[in-house]
């Protein structure tokens, strides 16, 4: 097991203990998260670059379609702005949205999933009927809707609404309220099969209460569909958003974002190609290296990976 | 002795689909300290409802529980929790595939909130030697462990809280028979030390002479006979027991001519029979079955007693 064994003792080694230790082990698990690391920092880098003066959306039209240069590692757009630049700029609001989508979305569907299927009767008609409408509504006109929800109305400050975090904070949540319903009714189902087990009834005559056997029993043996549909879904947001920009909510440009860089470079891609191969590229890396991530962890929270 | 456990006119229904599932009717018992009592019957009987209901996992409909003296109450229930423990029938599904050795085993004092983190890795540390298992097993999982090691697993988890009283669901029957008497002399062994008491649910008659002290036998959630083990085993006194017993192959020996035979299905607990429950098959039935119930009544040895309007050795 591990490289200590025979030196002394065995210890017992708490559950997270060993969670991460077997996480470690997982090679692409770990790469992805270096990758991951590297690309926030990339994004985080603008946050200087800004400070001594830089614009991402200041145009130059004399600039257009400039090559890559020294002043401009990625030249120009169509615009005259920088590319490289907006990329980081862009970088921190389509992950950021990706991340906090997935997360908040995710945190409901678990949670009435969860409730639904362990508490069961009524509670769980009353969860699942309120899901399935959900799943009913037809999307755009939901998107339209809620896009165009003039926020001062709800209570939040003239000055907020007109700012460039209502329009992310918009998008979070219009995306969170469509994306958890899958989420939900797979944790509901996953959860049924682990409730009946008789480890939780142990834990119950025991003395646990519903908490306790949902967090120490149900969460782990349900991570594995959990992060399955986790890391597709950060990838179906990131361009998710690209889709509502295009539309006109969220993210308006000229604030830029991974999404709605590679949406306007699509009518160029003859003139100018590289514009779309960029923000597709680190999509594509972003999304492949939440994948890996997810492997990591799935390795982490199931014991049999360990061989 | 004194009393550890007693049950008071405990019945247990299920309503299923606007029926109501008559799983156990006025069954009253008590286990002492140190006792081992057996609870047998077909499957069907009840039995595992009636472990259930000791173990806190099924609130009885009617009567009461006591333990230690106290009648469980939604206040004392929790407390008592740590000294009724459960092990299961399939050792597979017992325990948590997640779950390291050491956490399953130190599992009901966290949740009972005993000692810190550090003691009770200590606990389940001399728990794992305990049981027989290699001190290693503490970081691996139950996936690496074979079904006899991961009953002793489970009877490590029950002990952790040092229980007075462990409810053993048929723990031995999903076992090999190599594998069967190691568990039971396990048991055995640990009761010893402990001055624990078993409620031991089983249908193996074979199993159940080598551990326990007193035998109760349930038909359709009643309970129809009790007594010490050598009385009962003798001179079993309700026909359903006395079936049971003759129902136990044995090597080198033809069944009796006289062999008592019970044919036909126990009836659906849904629809209980009047009278005698086990009047449909009983092989002595006359009228007074249909009509009466009968009590439990003492039939020979001290503490043996049937509930039949015809039984033997009174």
């Amino acid at each position: 097991m591990s490289v200590m064994e025979g030196a002394s003792v065995e210890r017992a080694v708490s559950p997270w203990g060993l969670r991460l230790r077997r996480f470690r082990r997982h090679r692409m698990g770990m790469a992805s998260l270096v990758i991951l690391a590297v690309l926030v920092l990339f994004c985080l880098a603008a946050i200087p670059l800004q400070m001594t003066g830089m614009d991402p959306d200041a145009t130059d039209l004399f600039a257009r379609f400039d090559p890559p240069g020294p002043g401009h590692l990625l030249g120009m757009d169509e615009a005259g702005r920088d590319v490289l630049l907006r990329l980081m700029v862009g970088g921190q609001i389509s992950l950021l949205v990706g991340l906090l989508a997935t997360l908040i979305g995710g945190a409901v569907g678990i949670v009435i999933g969860i409730l639904a299927g362990y508490f069961g009767g009524r509670l769980d008609t009353a969860l699942m009927r309120f899901t399935d409408g959900m799943i009913a509504l037809p999307l755009l006109p939901l998107l339209i809707v809620l896009g165009a929800l003039d926020l001062t109305k709800l209570g939040f400050s003239q000055d907020f609404a007109r700012s460039g975090a209502a329009g992310f904070w918009r998008i979070v949540v219009i995306i969170s309220i469509v994306d958890w319903t899958s989420i939900a009714r797979l944790v509901r189902a996953a959860t049924l099969q682990i409730r009946e087990r008789d480890y939780v009834r142990a834990a119950r005559a025991a003395g646990a209460g519903a908490a306790y056997v949902m967090g120490a029993h149900i969460l782990p043996n349900i991570a594995t569909p959990i992060i399955v549909a986790f890391t597709l879904t950060v990838g179906r947001v990131i361009l998710f958003e690209s889709v509502l920009s295009f539309l006109g909510f969220g993210i308006v440009p000229p604030t830029p974002s991974w999404g709605n860089m590679l949406n306007n470079a699509q009518e160029l891609v003859t003139t100018a190609p590289l514009l779309a191969v960029y923000p597709g590229l680190l999509i594509f890396v972003t999304v492949i290296a939440v994948n890996f991530l997810g492997d990591g962890l799935q390795a982490a929270f199931d014991p049999r990976s360990e061989k | 002795m004194s009393e550890l456990l007693g049950l008071d006119d405990v019945s247990v229904h299920f309503a299923v689909r606007g029926q109501t599932v008559r799983a156990v009717q006025h069954v009253s018992l008590a286990i002492a300290e140190g006792e081992t009592l057996a609870l047998v019957g077909e499957s069907g009987s009840g039995k595992s409802t009636l472990g259930y209901t000791v173990a806190g996992l099924q609130a009885p409909t009617e009567g009461a529980l006591r333990f230690e003296g106290a009648v469980l109450t939604k206040a004392t229930w929790k407390q008592a929790r740590a000294k009724i423990q459960i092990v299961f029938q399939d050792p597979f599904g017992a325990l948590d595939p997640r779950m390291p050795v050491s956490a399953i085993i130190a599992e009901p004092l966290r949740i009972q909130r005993i000692g810190t983190d550090a003691t009770r890795r200590a606990r389940a540390a001399e728990l794992v030697e305990r049981v027989g298992l290699p001190r290693d097993a503490l970081n691996r999982y139950p996936h690496e462990f074979s079904g006899g090691q991961r009953q002793r697993i489970a009877i490590a988890r029950a002990l952790s809280p040092q229980p007075r009283l462990i409810v053993a669901d048929e723990p031995l029957s999903a076992l090999d028979v190599s594998i069967q008497s190691q568990i039971l002399n396990l048991m055995k062994e640990v009761q010893e030390q402990e001055r624990l008491s078993y409620l031991f649910i089983s249908h193996d008659l074979a199993v159940v002479n080598h551990l326990v002290d007193r035998v109760a036998v349930l038909y359709l959630g009643r309970l129809v006979e009790i007594g010490p083990r050598e009385a009962l085993f003798a001179r079993p006194s309700h026909p359903y027991t006395q079936a049971l017993l003759d129902a136990v192959p044995r090597i080198g020996r033809h069944r009796a001519r006289h062999a008592r035979i019970i044919k036909g299905e126990m009836p659906s607990p849904l629809n209980p029979p009047s009278g005698c429950v086990f009047h449909t098959r009983c092989p002595k039935a006359q009228d007074v079955c249909m009509q009466v119930v009968p009590q439990l009544e003492p039939a020979g040895a001290v503490g043996h007693s049937a509930a039949c309007h015809f039984k033997e050795g009174t």
